[in-house]
C-alpha cells in the first residue's frame, strides 16, 4: 500500500496504490488526515488509479474523508475507479448520489 | 446430488495483516477452475468482508483464531465458510441491514450487503458469546476459449 500526497492550487490529491482493505485503510486514513487537517484544502481528490482491489473499508475511507472535509466546507472528489471498484462505490450510495462526470476518467463528485 | 471435489481448510490469528492473505489463499485455491476474472473478484471481495468482520467485530478486543474452509462442488459451484469464536451477533437480521454498523465512524455498514450482492447466497449462523459462521455460496462461470 502506497500513498502519494500533492497539494496544488488548494486541491490536495491523494494517489493511492495497492489493495485497500481494513488493514491498509487505517494507515491511509492517518496519513491523509494529518496533511488535510494541516492544509485544509478546498478539495481532496482521491485517485484510485493504482488500486486493484478494495472492499467496504475503502468506502469507509471515502465517507470518513467527506465527513472530515465538510468541517471546513471542503469537498471530496474520487477518480480512477476500475469497473470492479465502481460497483463497490455504487452499491454504497457513494456513487448513486454522485455524478459520473466522465466515463473515461471515471470521476465521481461527492 | 452434488459432491465435494476439492476442499481447503485454513486457520490463522485475527490479525488485520491476514485479511489479504485470506482472500489471496481463496483466490489461489480456485484458480484451477479457470473462473471468470469478475466472478473471482466478487468472491474475493466477499471473503475480505467476512474475514474483516471476524477481525474487527468478532474479536473486537482480543486476538482469536479465524477458521476458513473452501469447497469446490461437482457442479462447479463453490462455498467459503469463515468462522470465529468471538462475541457473536445478538440480532443477525438487523446486523445484515445495509448501513447498520456498531463499528463507528470509519465503517460503512456495508459488509453484509456486499457479501449478498457479490455472492449467490450467504448463510449466517451466530450466537452471542459463542461466535459467528458466515458461508458464502457462488457459482463461478468458467472462462471460455479466447476470453
Ligand atoms: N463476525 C462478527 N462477529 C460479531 N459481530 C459481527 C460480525 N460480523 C458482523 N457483525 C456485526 O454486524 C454489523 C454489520 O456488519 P457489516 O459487515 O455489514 O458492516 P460493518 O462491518 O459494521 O461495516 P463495513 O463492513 O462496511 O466496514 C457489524 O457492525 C457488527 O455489529
Ligand atoms: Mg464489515
Amino acid at each position: 500500500m502506497n500513498l502519494h500526497l500533492e497539494l496544488k492550487n488548494g486541491t490536495l490529491t491523494a494517489a493511492l496504490s495497492g489493495d485497500i482493505d481494513h488493514h491498509a485503510a487505517g494507515r491511509l486514513r492517518e496519513e491523509i488526515d494529518r496533511t488535510a487537517e494541516k492544509v485544509r484544502p478546498h478539495t481532496l481528490r482521491l485517485d484510485f488509479s493504482g488500486v486493484p482491489f478494495m472492499d467496504s473499508s475503502g468506502v469507509g475511507l471515502i465517507l470518513g474523508r467527506v465527513r472530515l472535509l465538510s468541517m471546513w466546507q471542503g469537498k471530496v472528489t474520487v477518480c480512477g475507479l476500475s469497473p470492479q471498484l465502481r460497483r463497490m462505490a455504487e452499491l454504497s450510495g457513494v456513487g448513486a448520489t454522485a455524478k459520473l462526470e466522465d466515463e473515461e476518467r471515471k470521476k465521481v463528485e461527492l | 446430488m452434488k459432491n465435494v471435489v476439492n476442499r481447503m481448510d485454513l486457520q490463522f490469528p485475527s490479525l488485520s495483516v491476514n485479511e489479504g492473505f485470506a482472500r489471496g489463499a481463496v483466490s489461489s485455491f480456485l484458480l484451477g477452475l479457470d473462473p471468470l476474472v469478475n466472478d473471482l473478484a466478487d468472491l474475493k471481495t466477499a471473503v475480505s468482508e467476512a474475514v474483516t468482520n471476524a477481525v474487527v467485530h468478532g474479536y473486537r478486543d482480543t486476538v482469536g483464531t479465524v477458521y476458513m474452509s473452501a469447497k469446490i462442488f461437482s457442479d462447479g459451484s463453490v462455498s467459503v465458510k469463515i468462522r470465529d469464536k468471538g462475541c457473536g451477533i445478538a440480532d443477525v437480521e438487523k446486523a445484515m441491514e445495509p448501513l447498520f454498523t456498531t463499528g463507528g465512524e470509519e465503517r460503512a455498514g456495508l459488509g453484509f450487503a456486499v457479501m449478498q450482492t457479490f455472492c449467490d447466497r450467504v448463510k449466517v449462523v451466530s450466537a452471542p458469546g459463542k461466535g459467528t459462521a458466515v458461508t458464502l455460496y457462488k457459482r463461478l462461470s468458467q472462462k471460455r476459449d479466447g476470453e
